[in-house]
């Protein structure tokens, strides 16, 4: 897995462990969950809409563009939520897609 | 009369000041906070276990951080605060409150809405492929989390941010590969009086301005954003602009950070009724305020950036002069001497505003410009073919209406991202002024809550 974001500084914190499509990945606390994903992986979702991939875009829960899947079904906007031991996160879009072909 | 029921929205600069000045005369307010802690965006606090000094996250602004921070900490013993709670709604002299999974309606006397702002973006084709930020975004990953968004960053956009966060960046020993603004350097030299009104920020814009060359990071003005390359598995793989004689330039990046100043949050002062008006300045509609911050609603007030965007050291003065305006509503005494102080030096503030729109225009030509196959609205992959399509096909010259035609504005970012620029698509297909166009309606849930969302009764 090659990630997106590149961390600077403040990497001594404790690990915490998560799962991203079937991989375990280590993570930082105090990390928010898009950032614990992206520190592995290129994009958190897949739009909707068939244009592609996508990696969150406003990160203070505005634009809602980073919302996740957890293995069990659960949404959560991956901007606004805090990394915990365990999670378990889906990237890819788990419901049909409806494409716009206008 | 009994202690009047003060609630504050939002905890930034505004917000804290606003409590801070109710509390000092006896107003015990209710603040709802969307953060996990309070200092808004521009102070936003970095995790607990997280070490940088204020110096390396604030910069020039770590003292003002630090005060406005040290302010809340002495206040939140004393007042009734509410962290990670969303005001989503405003109806019959209640704001409706969501933390977690239950909502509460709470009764007000007064509501002072500090709701700050977000990004303003002008679409460019490729802007929705994996890579691209707000500007905003780009700044709170450093920030909050020691983070670049990107290998390898370009910077495009206009405004003040825009050089702050490049130079934030390359502080921090990210790689930037280039600061692209739309901006003609001209309109510089002409704002010129107008910054003068704050002759420290802009010597600390002209430093950092400064600083970003030195680095060596190319610095390009008055150009034309044409598209972000990618693919829509891999994300962002470039960036291509024009620049002011018409070259064509392309840099090879994973992420864009982009933005043109910002938008006030006005969702909520929209559905408490406030009227708004257009400021053909920023080519935005604010609400109508008085010089205190006193909107069209009787008891609603407005501070801040969500009133008009002036930045954080007018936020605080807004915040103070919120919460004077509505202690000399409930018959108590306020300091005229105070007020008077805080109305000039926002004034100034105004008039350094003025200078940096002067400055940094919002490139609202590029609407015209913007190809069909451009995606306008982000969330449900509309583009600005099916907009104008909706314009010249259907008649759609309204904003609402051709929201409800083409779902421009539909989406889950409720308009914030795309609202400005599609006004601006609208008017250039339909041949009217923007001003004609209207505005998007603010509409309750402000944000998406979840299903599982159960009201509190009492």
């Amino acid at each position: 897995m090659s990630q997106r974001f590149v961390r600077l500084a403040e990497t001594e914190r404790a690990r915490v462990r998560i799962v991203i499509d079937g991989q375990m990945v280590g993570a930082l606390a105090g990390d928010t969950l898009l950032v614990a994903l992206l520190s592995h992986v290129r994009h958190v979702r897949e739009s909707e809409f068939g244009d592609g991939k996508r990696s969150g875009f406003c990160l203070m829960g505005a634009c809602q563009d980073c919302w996740v899947w957890t293995d069990s079904g659960e949404r959560l906007r991956a901007c606004t939520t805090v990394v915990e031991e365990g999670m378990h996160i889906i990237t890819r879009q788990p419901e049909a897609t409806w494409p716009n072909h206008a | 009369m009994a202690q009047p029921r003060v609630i504050i929205i939002g905890a930034g600069p505004a917000g804290v000041r606003c409590a801070e000045t109710l509390l000092a005369a006896g107003v015990r307010p209710t603040v709802i906070d969307e953060g996990r802690k309070a200092g808004g965006q521009i102070y936003r606090r970095q995790p607990d276990n997280f070490t940088r000094p204020y110096a390396q996250l604030y910069g020039t602004e770590a003292n003002k951080a630090q005060a406005l921070h040290h302010s809340f900490d002495a206040l939140r013993d004393h007042i009734d605060y509410q962290p990670e709670s969303l005001a989503w709604n405003i109806a019959d002299g209640k704001v409706h409150v969501v933390s977690g999974e239950r909502t509460k309606a709470l009764p007000f006397d007064a509501l002072v809405i500090c709701s700050g702002a977000t990004d303003r973006l002008m679409p460019v084709k490729g802007w929705n492929l994996a890579g691209t930020y707000s500007l905003g975004a780009s700044q709170i990953a450093l920030k909050a989390q020691a983070c670049a968004i990107g290998r390898k960053v370009v910077f495009m956009g206009t405004g003040p941010l825009l050089y702050l966060v490049a130079s934030q960046y390359i502080k921090a020993g990210a790689n930037v590969a280039a600061v692209l603004d739309t901006s003609p350097m001209g309109g510089r030299f002409s704002a010129l009086p107008k910054l003068l009104a704050r002759p420290s920020v802009l010597f600390n814009g002209l430093a950092l301005v400064a600083s970003i060359k030195r680095a060596g990071v190319l610095v390009l003005t008055g150009i034309t954003p044409v598209e972000i390359t990618g693919d829509a598995d891999a994300g962002v793989q470039g960036v291509i602009v024009s620049d002011a004689i018409g070259c064509s330039h392309s840099f090879t990046c994973d992420a864009v950070a982009m933005g043109y100043h910002l938008r006030p949050e006005t969702q909520l002062a929209d559905l408490a009724r406030c009227n708004f008006r257009f400021d053909a300045e920023t080519r935005q509609w604010l609400p109508e305020v008085d010089v205190d911050g006193r909107s069209s609603t009787p008891g609603v007030y407005l501070a801040g950036d969500g009133m008009r965007v002036l930045g954080a050291d007018a936020a605080e003065i807004g915040g103070r002069l919120a919460a004077m305006a509505v202690l000399k509503d409930f018959g108590l005494d306020v300091d005229v001497g105070t007020l008077q102080q805080l109305r000039a030096q926002r004034a100034q503030m105004e008039r350094f505003r003025q200078g940096l729109t002067q400055a940094f225009p919002w490139p609202y030509q590029q609407a015209a410009q913007l190809p069909d196959e451009a995606i306008v609205c982000r969330c449900e992959s509309i583009t600005a073919g099916e907009l104008r399509h909706t314009v010249r096909e259907k008649g759609a010259q309204e904003a609402n209406r051709a929201k409800a035609l083409c779902r421009v504005g539909m989406g889950r970012c409720q308009g914030r991202y795309c609202g400005n620029a599609g006004a601006e698509i609208i008017a250039q297909a339909a041949g009217i002024p923007v001003e004609q166009v209207g505005r998007l309606r603010g509409q309750a849930p402000v944000k998406p809550l979840s299903m599982a969302v159960r009201e509190e009764t009492e």
